[in-house]
This record gives C-alpha cells, structure tokens and sequence, in this order.
C-alpha cells in the first residue's frame, strides 16, 4: 500500500479529510451567550465586511444563514461547512466559503468566529500553513479578544490559547472487525485526544468513519501541536489501521472478500436503502476499493458518504421527498454511480 | 452544640468542603443574624436554600463581571464565559477551571496578535451607536432606540458611500 493513496490524496486509504480550525472572538464584544439581538448582529455586519473585503481566497462567498432555507443549511452541514449547532441556532449567524469549498469561517456559531480549512486526505501541513495565512489577514483587519496569560479568549475553556483544533477523520474498519479499536480510543484518551463520529461533537460512528482530534489548546504552541498530530499521531493511528488490513487480509482473507463483495452486492442492487444502512455497506466497499478489492475509486466512496445524505438527495431530486421516496432515490443514486 | 462565638446553643450549622478541606461553623440565632446567615423557620425555604447554596459555592459566586454581568456561578453551571472582560474579572476562579479543561496547562505559549489593526471609521462609529442603543433600550426610550437601529443597520452602506453622520462623535470625545 502506497502513502500517495488513491488519486495522489495523502494516505487516503485511510484518511478521508484533514481539518485544521480556529476559535477566534473579537475584543470589546460580549460573547454570543450574553450578546444581545444587536450586539450579534453588529458582529456579523463587522465579520461579513471583513470577509468581502480581505483576499482569503481566490473567490469567498458569504452567506446569512437566515436568509437560506433550511435546506441549503443541511447542505452547509453535510458537506462539513458548517456544525449543526450553527445551522439550527437562532441568533443572526453567517458563514464565508471559499469557491473551492477548502476554506469555511463560521460567524457567530459558539465563538465570533471559527475559522476552518478542510481538505481531501491527511494534510495536515497545507491546512495548517493555510489557516494561519488566513488568520494573519484577519487579524489585519480585526481586533481579537487577547489574554496575556490565556491567550486567544473563547466561550469555552477548552478553546482557549491557542484556539487550534486538528480535526482527521479516519476510516478504521479493520481495527474494528479485528476488535482492536477500544486500545485505539483507551490510547486516544491517554492522549488528551477526543475521538468523535462522522459529523463531530455529539454524533456517533457511521461506517466505521471517525474524527481525531486535539483536545489540549493551551500551553503548547500551534506548531508543536500540529507537529505532533502530522508527525506521531496521524502516521501511527494510519499504520495500525493498515496492519490489522493486512492481517486480515492474511488470515481471513476469503471472509474479508465475501464481505466487501456481499457489500458491493447489496449497493449495485439494492432498491431502497436508510442513510445508515448505506453508509455502513459503502463502509465496507471503501475497505475493498482500498484493498484492490473492487474497481472503484476511494474519491467516488467518498463522494457518496456525502451525497447520500437527505440534503443532497432532495436538492438532486429538486423536489421535497418523502421518506420513502428517498430511500428510493438513494438506492438509485448508489446503483448508478456504482454500475457506470 | 454550642455556637462557635459564645456559649449559647448554635441553631445554624454550616458544612463547607473548599480545597479538599471540611469547615464548619456553628452559630446561635444572634450571632447567625450578625453573619447574615438564614436562620431555619424564619424564611421561606426557597431563600433559605439559595443562601445554603451560595454558602457553599465559590468566593466569586456572587460577584458580577462589570462588563457583561455574568456571575461565575453562571460560567460555571454552562461552562461558557461571557466576555473577554470575564477573563480579568474572575481570573483566579477562570485559572482553575481553564486547568482543569486543559489537563493542567495555565499559559498560552502560542501566537501573539500582531496588532496591526486599528479600528476604522465603520468599528469606531458602531461601537459607540451600540452604547447609545444599550443606554436607549435601558432607559426604555424606545423610539430613539428604533432610530440608533436602523442608523446601525444602514451604516456599513454608509461607510461605503463615505457619508458623514455629523450625530455621532467619535469615542473619547
């Protein structure tokens, strides 16, 4: 198995996105928790100015969440642009996007300002460097709240310092099928790190897809903490993952084929198909992908995880479906992508 | 039990646990009266129960941050600050729960804004709107405050247009 992973991604057999993000609030400004209806809204006005006018991307559009439907909201959220907390909160919010859709910067989620850089694969030295760049533009532009002692000041405690959070979301079915994620997550927790489900804080595994991320943000410098997730953490949680592929693979071999083939099986002809049940077959199929198990290519697994989702079936189908319609729908999705 | 200050039989009795550290403090009517202390039979239960609690709660429990009015008690419950002025109001309670949420770090090492910013016309203009419309909305001069809205909604377009609002001076004048 190579490290270039499918399509040159970095370690994408394993790694699915690499997401770095800043909690950032501004100086002289109550946080969101005390902050009346116009103070909120005099953050936005001051973040959407500040995100129109500084060049953090070749092309960044901001949105009112407002203004959207709740709709578009689910499609921020399930294509990670945006929490769910910012999608269902009440207060006036926004988000920046770059046209790429690498950069996000949430406005008025829990913090003034949560600012992310995600990308395909485990890059943790891009997102990094990138992140930082946008920081330094916006801190031209606006004041942040300081602390000699603390550092960068956040709604929460655990954000405060640094404000850095490296986010990687791995895929670990091997570790599971061979029993061996409980020592993953007992490791983790020694290791101050939080191990989350597919769409982070508060949501469980699907598909056997989770999130890694720091849980320390003071008392270290942004770039030992990046250091030691790129160059420790990251690397040895991928190649445990590959080693229990490879025993599998030397010991249950046929068993493992059967259940990746049952899986692709299922997908190519299935009629009706829960967001669940797809996620944990496609699960499987990506296992098999990686493997050179089946002809497919990890990007177009990952594709689906996200296309798959009620959001994104009800924008492709143009129309608001039911529950068994999109059951339907994604079935059909899942087959035509599959069979082409 | 006699009260801890005369000889008296003590008829409140308080139990504190700070620090790992039990304290407790026996005190007859008169003397409980002189601490401020809720005498049992003389409130109502909700009172009494409240000054149990803040009796037993942190030293700043009561105290307010002057910036945004939160008390720490209420930091705490949430675990969410109210401000950036609540880090210097309630520094040595912050300190301990900062630690306790960073596994022990005390002091950021990391980047240091580089303060290059200086507020602009825009920031400077919204930051005193808002204290006009925070000191209308308090003294319930509603229409006033209708009027600092709307000057507040439109002035990002006014800024553009560079339009001078010859009403609002600017801070420190």
């Amino acid at each position: 198995m190579t490290a270039q992973g499918d399509n040159g991604i970095p370690d994408n057999d394993v790694v699915l996105t690499t997401r770095s993000r800043l909690a950032r609030n501004l100086a002289d400004h109550p946080f969101l928790n005390r902050a009346s209806d116009m103070q909120s809204a005099l953050v936005m006005q001051t973040a959407q100015r500040v995100m129109l006018e500084a060049p953090l991307s070749e092309k960044t559009l901001w949105m009112d969440l407002d203004e959207l439907t709740p709709l578009d909201r689910a499609l921020l959220v399930e294509r990670h642009l945006i929490s769910r907390h910012h999608a269902e909160s009440s207060l006036h919010r926004g988000v920046a996007i770059s046209s790429d859709e690498h950069m996000s910067i949430m406005v008025n989620e829990e913090d003034h300002l949560r600012v992310q850089v995600l990308r395909r694969g485990s890059r943790l030295d891009e997102t990094f460097e990138q992140l930082m760049r946008i920081d330094s533009m916006l801190e031209q532009h606006l004041d942040y709240a300081f602390h000699d002692q603390w550092g960068y000041l956040a709604v929460c405690p655990t954000n405060v310092g640094t404000g850095i959070r490296f986010s990687v979301m791995v895929h670990l079915p091997a570790l599971r099928i061979t029993n061996e994620l409980a020592k993953v997550q007992r490791a983790a927790k020694e290791l101050h790190l939080a191990v989350r489900g597919y769409y982070g804080e508060g949501s469980e595994s699907t598909g056997h897809i989770y999130q890694v991320s720091n849980q320390v943000t003071l008392g270290r410098t942004e770039e030992e903490i990046q250091e030691e997730f790129s160059k420790s953490i990251i690397p040895a949680l991928i190649e445990y993952e590959r080693s229990a592929r490879n025993v599998l693979m030397k010991k249950n071999s046929m068993l493992l084929d059967d259940r990746i083939q049952r899986a692709y099986s299922v997908l190519c002809s299935a009629r009706l198909l829960k967001v669940d049940e797809a996620m944990k077959l496609l699960s499987r199929v990506r296992l098999g992908a990686a493997l050179g198990h089946v002809d497919l290519s990890l990007q177009t697994v990952d594709d689906l995880f996200v296309q798959i989702q009620p959001a994104h079936l009800n924008q492709q189908a143009q129309s608001t479906l039911s529950d068994n319609d999109e059951l339907e729908y994604r079935a059909q999705l899942v087959r035509n992508t599959l069979n082409q | 039990m006699k009260c801890d200050l005369c000889n008296k039989p003590a008829v409140v009795h308080e139990v504190s646990i700070t620090g790992g550290k039990k304290k407790e403090v026996h005190l007859c009517l008169e003397h409980a009266q002189a601490a401020g202390v809720a005498i049992p039979g003389q409130q109502p239960i909700n009172k009494l129960l409240t000054k149990f609690v803040i009796g037993q709660s942190p030293k700043n429990s009561g105290k307010q941050c002057p910036d945004c009015g939160i008390t720490f008690a209420q930091i705490k419950r949430g675990n969410l600050i109210g401000c950036p002025g609540c880090y210097n109001a309630f520094q040595d309670s912050l300190g301990s729960l900062i630690e306790h949420a960073q596994f022990g770090a005390s002091s950021h090492v990391g980047r240091v804004p580089n303060r290059k910013h200086t507020p602009n016309q825009f920031e400077l203009r919204s930051r005193k709107l808002m204290k006009e419309l925070d000191a209308a909305v308090t003294a319930e001069q509603y229409e006033r405050a209708a009027v600092l809205r709307d000057r507040l909604n439109k002035l990002s377009t006014e800024v553009h247009t560079e339009e001078e609002d010859t009403q609002v001076e600017e801070p420190g004048s």
